[in-house]
């Protein structure tokens, strides 16, 4: 492998993304919201059937649209603001969203409430639930709270597995769609005609709420708030020391997390009209998490690339069902020797990477080239004696 | 509910610590290599999967299908224990070669390197189900399992005695090594402050290696105790045995060697009493409230951090 990183040192590809970070930069406010609003545009006509014949030939391509994709990377970006921008590392998202799935199920099935109601009821009992897991486990750092967050998730899903009130092992169907409208027509298609055939006007809501939280999510990170979550990240006591609340922005970014997972659960409860407790599976927190850091965790573009290919890929080469997973893994790992700041990584956590601590911290021992230098010393691991600092502490470890 | 505890109490205390000693194992891989390198080896369960497949290869391969006795019940075992601890063993260095150095050469994030090791134990589960099928393989019984005896309502059988005592005898092995040899002294100084280890000359790559490699160790034990006690493998038999060993590492203080023993039996026991109070289907919610509890009160575990205590 060393051969392949020095390799890399050697041939220099063309900064592609540096080269489009700058053009970008050049545009005025005009320039960019045509980009936008193209995006925009573009996002809309993707489930048209030309595009869904090469994406997914095996497929109905607005079914898998909605998801895993569109739900892939709405989650994405809600875990992106919890681990991206804040740095708490989240190992049981998906926890949220099974929340927020249940919360429609149980809410329009037992108590007949419509899905515009639940949408709003359904995100604020997410954020409550993670207010709820967040003020004991905030207080905890860094890997602490990665397994209390994979605890929380697997009691939530076993719970749901275990409670009559839930269905048990067998959900909760069928969950009714949100109100219809057949007449309002646009371009041939029925925007507002939610129903089991076409996966369209889902995708389209889906979609929707995706802009509106992507706009939500930006203007937090130009803000405060944003700036207060990237002081986290770095260095939690030098932000703390430099006035910033650390503990009320972390529960800020867990809630607001929480809150985005949710209602992506409540969008796939309406479509998918049955879930069970094997819907949450730990799986899909950790290929989320995969997502966010194999885009660029930090970059809202990259985060997007990310969910994308993650959800993408498994559906367009289903051919190699039985080697999906096994090409997956290996490429996980691949890619992060390769690549470890991610595909787009925000221009900020290059500049880090680049410094030699990538983000939260580089693994133990020694970052960059130091460990290329080093002299292979001796065959004993300690030449002499260890200095009176660390044999000193010997007596106080008590043998551990 | 309440009758049932009491009633079970010996019988639960007693399956407790068997599971725990299980998980103690397991977990000391976990807080080894988390007090070096401060990463999640989220493939650690993979190495302990691989390990109960190689001792059931080993059996197989010698033909072993049924109860030994005497010498012939030591030289099996003894199979077992050396040929799981050896797969474990490499392919944790394997592992680390692979899918860590690279990512530490370059100073990557421990979020970088945590996707690698679940990259890598995505890649080893398919691989063995791929290889042997998604079915539980059962490993054949070697031994009689007498019960000893009872205590209460606790039948005390010689497997479960073997499962405690050879986990406690891998955790004071352990421990000996770190505290006394030089190597150890390395791993210790390591854990404490890298960069200050690598100028007193300790090389770091050797350390991160033999970290690995005791911890793949340890899971081999594991594996070949677990295919002895439960007498059945998966390709994903870790998964959920790995999490609740994380748990029992961080239940204990992670980095923490006795921490990791001590979690791994309260873990046990808990999960043990919890399932006996309020049914087996609610085990792992008393198991994870537990750790959320814990946590709360002692945000450090029940003996604290102690690999790395000198790192903030």
């Amino acid at each position: 492998m060393s051969a392949l990183t020095g390799m890399r040192s050697r041939v220099r590809f063309p900064d592609f993304i540096g080269i489009l970070g700058a053009w970008w930069d050049r545009r005025r406010w005009y320039g960019r919201w045509t980009v936008y609003l193209l995006t925009i545009i573009g996002a809309f006509l993707l489930p048209a059937p030309a595009i869904g014949s090469f994406m997914t030939p095996e497929a109905d391509w607005p079914s898998v649209l909605f998801y895993p994709i569109g739900i892939y990377v709405l989650l994405a970006i809600g875990l992106n603001v919890v681990v991206g921008q804040a740095g708490l590392l989240d190992l049981g998202y998906v926890a949220f969203f099974a929340i927020g799935a249940y919360t429609l199920a149980v809410f329009t099935t037992k108590h007949g409430w419509n899905f515009w109601a639940v949408l709003p009821a359904g995100i604020i009992i997410c954020a409550a639930a993670g207010l709820i897991l967040g003020t004991p486990t905030l207080r905890l750092r860094g890997d602490y709270l990665a397994i209390v967050t994979l605890g929380f998730g697997e009691i939530i899903r076993i719970t749901a597995n275990n409670l009559d009130y839930t269905g048990g092992p067998r959900g909760i169907s069928p969950i009714p769609h949100p109100p219809s409208d057949r007449s309002f027509e646009i371009f041939g298609v029925t925007p507002l005609r939610y129903g089991v055939i076409d996966a369209k006007p889902y995708y389209y809501l889906l979609l929707v709420i995706i802009i509106v939280v992507i706009i939500i999510v930006k203007r937090l990170e130009k803000s405060r708030v944003g700036r207060s979550w990237s002081a986290i990240r770095e260095d939690e006591d030098a932000a703390e020391l430099m006035g910033v609340p650390t503990f009320r922005f972390k529960i800020g970014a867990f809630i607001i997390g929480a809150a985005i997972g949710g209602s992506a659960g409540v969008v796939f409860a309406s479509q998918t009209t049955s879930i069970t407790p094997v819907n949450f599976p730990f799986i899909l927190s950790a290929l989320i998490l995969c997502a966010v850091v194999l885009g660029g965790s930090g970059n809202l573009l990259g985060v997007i690339l990310g969910a994308f290919l993650i959800a993408w890929l498994p559906e367009r080469f289903r051919g190699f069902e039985e080697y999906r997973v096994l090409t997956f893994g290996a490429a996980l790992v691949i890619m992060m020797i390769i690549r470890p700041e991610g595909l787009l990584p925000s221009r900020q956590r290059r500049a880090e990477l680049a410094e030699g601590t990538g983000g939260m911290g580089a693994l133990g021992g020694e970052a960059g080239p130091v460990a290329d230098q080093r002299v292979e010393a001796d065959d004993d691991l300690v030449s002499g004696h260890l200095p009176e600092v660390l044999a000193g502490r010997d007596d106080r470890e008590g043998g551990a | 509910m309440w009758n049932d505890f009491t009633q079970q109490f010996w019988a639960s205390t007693v399956d407790g610590l068997t599971n725990g000693s299980i998980y103690a194992l397991i977990a000391l891989g976990y807080t080894l290599v988390y007090g070096v390198l401060r990463l999640i080896n989220f493939a650690h369960s993979e190495i302990f999967m691989l390990g109960t497949f190689a001792a059931l290869g080993a059996l197989n391969l010698f033909g072993i299908s049924s109860p030994q006795t005497g010498l012939a019940l030591v030289g099996t075992l003894l199979l077992m224990l050396v040929v799981a601890m050896v797969a474990s063993g490499g392919s944790a260095v394997l592992l680390e070669r692979i899918a860590y150095r690279p990512l530490r050469k370059r100073g990557a994030s421990r979020l970088a390197a945590l996707i690698s090791a679940i990259g890598a134990s995505f890649f080893l589960q398919e691989l063995l189900a791929i290889w042997l099928g998604r079915d539980q393989i059962r490993i054949p019984r070697v031994m009689n399992k007498d019960t000893l005896f009872n205590i209460g309502s606790g039948q005390v059988r010689n497997d479960k005695v073997l499962v405690v005592v050879a986990a406690v005898v891998m955790m004071l092995l352990l421990e000996r090594f770190v505290s006394t040899s030089r190597l150890g002294r390395g791993i210790r100084a390591t854990a404490q402050d890298p960069d200050t280890a690598v100028l007193m000359g300790v090389n770091i790559d050797r350390v991160v290696m033999v970290t690995f490699l005791l911890g793949g160790i340890l899971a081999g034990v594991a594996a070949a105790l677990y295919g002895l006690f439960f007498e059945l493998t998966q390709y994903n038999v870790g998964f959920l045995l790995g999490i609740k060993a994380f748990t029992a590492a961080v239940l204990g203080g992670i980095g923490n060697i006795r921490g990791a023993l001590i979690g791994g039996l309260v873990l046990g026991l808990i999960e043990s009493y919890g399932a006996s109070i309020f049914g087996t289907q609610w085990l792992d919610v008393v198991a994870f409230s537990v750790l959320v509890l814990v946590l709360m009160f002692r945000p450090t575990g029940i003996l604290g951090e102690q690999l790395q205590r000198a790192r903030a």
